[in-house]
């Protein structure tokens, strides 16, 4: 289980929070301009990186309230959260221990959040 | 078992992933398509994806005409496979129940039956009296969600996963195609949006077509050629516990109360549970998860109560927006994604391989899969299967 840190209330637990999906998607500016294609790449289709994610939580037993996270998906690292409406860093900022790139660990699948010393 | 050759420098077809999935489409381009020159290149070792963390569920009760056309096509296949590959994949047609526990699950549950019967699936709806009778030791009534019925499909079982990989690269390997593992894809290279071969650990092989079944980490593979896919990666959990003496023969399923168990040949009982709500490629999952279903376990079946479980695991999935795989050609040419299985791929394996190979080997969809295209993202016209994928995700 994670231990999330609400920009509100602090360091909670991750079972008082709901995650809503990737962060940061805009949509479509001319609605009716738009392709069905672009609609498909708004309505379905959203990133899915193996390494720094960033992400929407809410606090849904807590203060109720939406805030972002950067989270590291092959360590399940949470890295930063920031309030909705705050610029997010960018992805230079956070280092990707990982050396393959499609993410793999030299050994283990990706079970070194718990291997630290 | 199999040969384990050194890479060649070209290859006319290379599958990427050597699960069951993959091992069995370069089976049957091998074998009905005569296609030569084939190579299925693995990071791990054969089946060490989610083909050897699954629960082994065979079923074919889905909701709509294409699911069921798909997944009944596959379980026709699994019938003869051991035949097929004069290899024993243990298939035990022992019936799957999928419970309902209130109003809804009862009406939908019947709406699939129905529909499942029009589609020629052995489906039956069973009252708590045949229920009790097929599973002595649940407890249907004494309980927070009572058992109010069931769906039945007998024609259901399960199979030894590890022997499907092995069965089939045993016979892709006689019709000469080279299973390379411990060899990690890290990149997809394109050429003037045509495919031009793969990078990886073991230097870089150039091939003419790509088919691309690598389960949890497809997107990530797909994003190094340019093409987005509609999957979200998942952690998605199972455990077995100590081996006991036979107590349940048949394998139950509760979608509402997210319980589903099975007993292995060895004994030991086979509990699957759901996955994570968030993205990650950590193959462990949260323990809230399997507390869950331990829960809804013990509660269902009372004299489990003091079972040790012997291994718990993940396995990363990656789940469609309308929890129906992709099994399609996308805009780069020659290069074929099988994907989106999401929690329920291991029964699809003979029919996945066996029409994603057609769809390779012909650059066109068979009519089965056609309606699970990258196209229908765009068309509007999903395959909704939430309900008949039985793990809420």
């Amino acid at each position: 289980m994670l231990l999330i840190k609400c920009p509100y209330c602090g360091e909670r637990d991750q079972s008082e929070f709901t995650n809503g999906g990737e962060a940061h998607v805009t949509r479509p500016k001319n609605p009716e301009q738009v392709t069905d294609r672009e609609w498909a790449e708004y309505v379905f289709i959203r990133s899915n990186p193996k390494g720094i994610y960033y992400e929407r939580w809410v606090h849904s037993h807590g203060c109720k309230k939406w805030f972002n996270a950067v989270r590291n998906t092959s360590t399940d690292e949470i890295l930063l959260t920031y309030k909705i409406g705050e610029t997010p860093p960018p992805i230079k900022k956070f280092q990707n221990t990982l050396k393959s790139p499609s993410g793999e660990p030299d050994v283990g699948s990706g079970n070194f959040t718990v291997k630290k010393p | 078992m199999w040969r384990s050759p050194e890479p060649r420098k070209f290859y006319d077809i290379i599958i990427v992933g050597g699960g069951g999935h993959g091992l069995g489409t370069a089976y049957y381009l091998a074998k009905e398509h005569g296609l030569k020159n084939i190579a299925v290149i693995e990071k791990g070792w054969l089946g060490s994806g989610n083909t050897g963390r699954n629960t082994t569920i065979i079923r074919s009760n889905y909701l709509w005409d294409e699911s069921a056309h798909l997944y009944d096509h596959s379980l026709k296949l699994w019938e003869n496979l051991s035949t097929e590959l004069n290899y024993n994949v243990m298939f035990s047609q022992r019936g799957v129940l999928n419970l309902a526990h209130n109003e809804h699950d009862i009406k939908e549950i019947k709406r699939r039956v129905s529909a499942n019967q029009l589609n020629g699936i052995d489906s039956h709806w069973a009252d708590p009296k045949e229920i009790k009778k097929l599973v002595p030791i649940m407890n249907i009534n004494n309980c927070r969600y009572p058992v109010l019925g069931a769906s039945f499909q007998p024609r259901g079982g399960v199979a030894r996963h590890d022997a499907v990989a092995w069965g089939y690269a045993m016979r892709a390997d006689e019709l000469g195609v080279d299973v390379i593992q411990n060899c990690e894809v890290k990149k997809i290279r394109t050429k003037n949006g045509k495919v031009h071969g793969v990078e990886t650990t073991r230097g870089i092989i150039r091939a003419k077509r790509i088919g691309v079944v690598a389960s949890g980490h497809t997107s990530v593979l797909a994003e190094t050629a340019g093409v987005r896919l509609p999957l979200q990666s998942k952690p998605l959990q199972a455990l077995v516990s100590e081996p006991i003496k036979p107590v349940i023969n048949t394998v139950v399923m509760s979608n509402a109360v997210h319980a589903y168990v099975s007993q292995s040949d060895k004994g030991e009982l086979v509990i699957g549970a759901g996955t994570d709500g968030y993205n990650s490629f950590t193959q462990r999952g949260g323990y809230n998860i399997i507390e869950d279903t331990i829960r809804s376990i013990v509660e269902l079946y009372p004299i489990f109560g003091k079972m040790k479980m012997l291994r718990q695991w993940g396995g990363i999935v990656d789940i469609c927006p309308d929890a129906s795989p992709i099994i399609s050609k996308c805009e780069v040419e020659g290069l074929y994604f099988n994907c989106g299985w999401g929690t329920g791929g291991f029964k699809a394996t003979p029919g996945s391989a066996n029409l994603f190979a057609h769809t390779i080997a012909k650059d066109k969809a068979h009519s089965i899969n056609a309606p699970f295209s990258l196209e229908r993202f765009v068309s509007g016209r999903l395959v909704d299967e939430h309900g008949a994928a039985a793990v809420a995700h």
